[in-house]
């Protein structure tokens, strides 16, 4: 059993946050100078072979955010709600599969939320100063009161996770309960586990505790049981344990090599610098050419030319080069 | 008079394409050639004022460095509400400018000239190019170059219009559609910058699309063909001035 997190002290100062604003790594649609140290990375482990699907993760995530989803249908599978909402941060996923090796039909119940991805596709695409940002210990965080509502972190995202409120028009994902952490806690879906299939402390505690898992379920035939941390999206702060690691997809879609889409990477990257670039010698080649060439000016012949055409008498013929409409 | 007897070979009895409604000839000194009547330069406003409104409401998007342009708007949550609804205003009266302009700006005979000697119209050298109609090469271009890309800007558009459309199409699609319509909107940009600097670098431009009227001697220097159009076959207006030549 990995060790418990223990109950957050209650001694004068103990509330204090342990990071913050000073720790901010990367701030959407600016600039800043990443803290000269590094917090420790923290990550939060979701073991789905150890997942009973009980969903008291999910209970526990609408409960500490007081989120209130709305009373839905039941579409006769487990899932419920069918999809992430603005309410629902995190959601169990529920897959049938089987499994051609062994013939045994497999039940993958994944917990499905924000990945806190160390290159986070959201902040990348996210146009408005400050509305995402990534603390130095892994969190990627969303700033409400800066979210514009555009929605541009979701064509960011490799993962399909953020959702834009219709109430307030601001996109919603999980915190990884960035402000329990903040006062030494784990995350509320990890610590309302069970089975301890979800597990939060230090991305080395993490990977060495998945490792453990893997040697474990290896024993047991899962030959191809694994870690899942992406290394297209530079490595996860939530990273899974995976009896079928070499095919993440048939875990209700988890992608099997995530990245930022280059369709966002070309928006955000050459699309702008070029765009602006274009704007700009467009604008400088007419200040250049007043410049040089001066007005285009009528004069007065042209003046008397087009009373003599109007008054009726005879104007210049056309030019030599004009040709004749036939 | 039949107008064919006054009119340059080959202007027949038929209103030539890039004649429109309420073009005329004001004979006097200066001779005035109404090009724009009043209900096409408010159309043309209407789009003007759009068409700044969106570009500084999506440029406020497009580069962190503009994103203070929301303020203008009060603030980043209006700007982004707000932009999709003054492209859809911006494509409805664009479309109204479409109908009124789009014979006139079908390729003419001249045109091709006019583009190989891009030289000359640069540097001013009008006596060296063919009699223009209504609108020469280049106007065309800003006329059809629009055209296209406000069809492509508001069709792209309402794919990432997520507020309203976001449940028709997939993430790819939109991702596809946000580039095309940022690499759209870079063009539209440099073509209006192409359009208003015409405007202003040729001198009695501006009141065409102000008070509706250029000086004959404008007509003569830049658009002769049609300006020989409309003196060519006249009908009498149903004005009071006797003087007034128009379509």
């Amino acid at each position: 059993m990995f060790p418990p997190i223990p109950n957050a002290s209650v001694a004068p100062g103990a509330e204090r946050p342990r990071f913050g604003e000073k720790d901010v790594m990367r701030r959407s649609a600016s600039e800043v100078t990443p803290p000269a140290q590094r917090q420790t990375e923290v990550a939060k482990l979701i073991d789905v072979t150890k997942c009973i699907g009980c969903k008291a993760c999910q209970a526990a995530c609408l409960e500490w955010n007081n989120l209130h989803e709305e009373v839905g249908f039941n579409h006769g599978v487990y899932d419920n709600p069918m999809d992430l909402t603005p309410d629902t941060f995190t959601l169990m996923r529920f897959s049938e599969w089987d499994n051609p090796d062994t013939g045994n039909l497999e039940w993958l119940i994944r917990k499905d939320g924000c990945m806190h991805c160390e290159d986070p596709g959201c902040l990348k695409a996210c146009p408005s100063p400050g509305a995402i940002v990534q603390y130095s210990n892994g969190i990627v965080d969303f700033i409400h009161e800066n979210c514009i509502g555009c929605g541009y972190c979701i064509k960011g995202c490799p993962f399909n996770i953020p959702r834009i409120s219709k109430v307030d028009h601001t996109a919603y994902k999980c915190t990884l309960c960035s402000d329990r952490v903040a006062v030494g806690q784990g995350p509320a879906c990890q610590k309302a586990c069970p089975t301890q299939a979800i597990v939060f402390g230090t991305k080395d505690e993490m990977k060495d505790w998945a490792d453990f898992r893997i040697k474990d379920l290896k024993s047991r035939g899962f030959d191809k049981a694994g870690l899942y941390d992406p290394p297209g999206v530079g490595g996860t702060h939530v990273m899974y344990v995976l009896h079928h690691a070499d095919k993440p997809h048939i875990y209700a879609g988890l992608p099997d090599n995530p990245r930022i889409s280059p369709l966002v990477q070309a928006w955000k990257g050459v699309t702008k610098y070029v765009g602006l670039a274009m704007m700009g010698v467009a604008a400088a080649a007419g200040f250049l050419h007043y410049a040089v060439s001066g007005p285009n000016k009528v004069t007065e012949e042209d003046e008397e030319n087009a009373e003599k055409l109007a008054g009726g008498s005879p104007p210049p013929p056309p030019p030599e080069n004009r040709r004749s409409p036939s | 008079m039949r107008a064919s007897d006054k009119a340059p070979a080959g202007a027949g009895a038929a209103v030539p394409d890039d004649v429109e409604p309420g073009d005329a000839v004001q004979i006097g000194s200066p001779v005035q050639v109404s090009r724009y009547t009043a209900a096409a330069r408010v159309n043309h406003w209407i789009t003007a004022v759009s068409l700044v409104l969106l570009a500084l409401s999506g440029l406020a998007l497009f580069h962190p460095s503009l994103f203070f342009l929301t303020g203008l708007f009060g603030g980043g949550q209006w700007t982004r509400a707000i932009h999709p609804w003054i492209g859809v205003v911006l494509f409805f009266s664009f479309a109204g400018l479409f109908l009124r302009f789009w014979k006139a700006n079908l390729p003419a005979r001249e045109d091709g000239v006019w583009m190989a000697r891009i030289s000359d119209v640069l540097s001013g050298h009008e006596e060296r190019l063919p009699e223009i109609g209504k609108y020469n090469a280049g106007q065309k271009f800003v006329f059809w170059s629009m055209s296209a890309l406000i069809l492509v800007l508001i069709t792209s558009g309402v794919v990432i219009w997520d507020q309203y459309f976001s449940v028709f199409t997939s993430i790819e699609q939109k991702r596809i559609a946000v580039l095309i319509h940022a690499a759209a909107a870079v063009f539209a940009i440099c073509v209006w910058i192409v359009h208003v600097y015409a405007a202003i670098w040729v001198k009695g431009t501006i009141g065409a699309m102000t008070r509706g009227r250029v000086t004959g001697g404008w007509a003569w220097r830049h658009h002769r063909k049609w300006l020989r159009e409309l003196v060519g076959s006249p009908r009498r207006a149903p004005s009071n001035d006797p003087r007034t030549i128009t379509k």
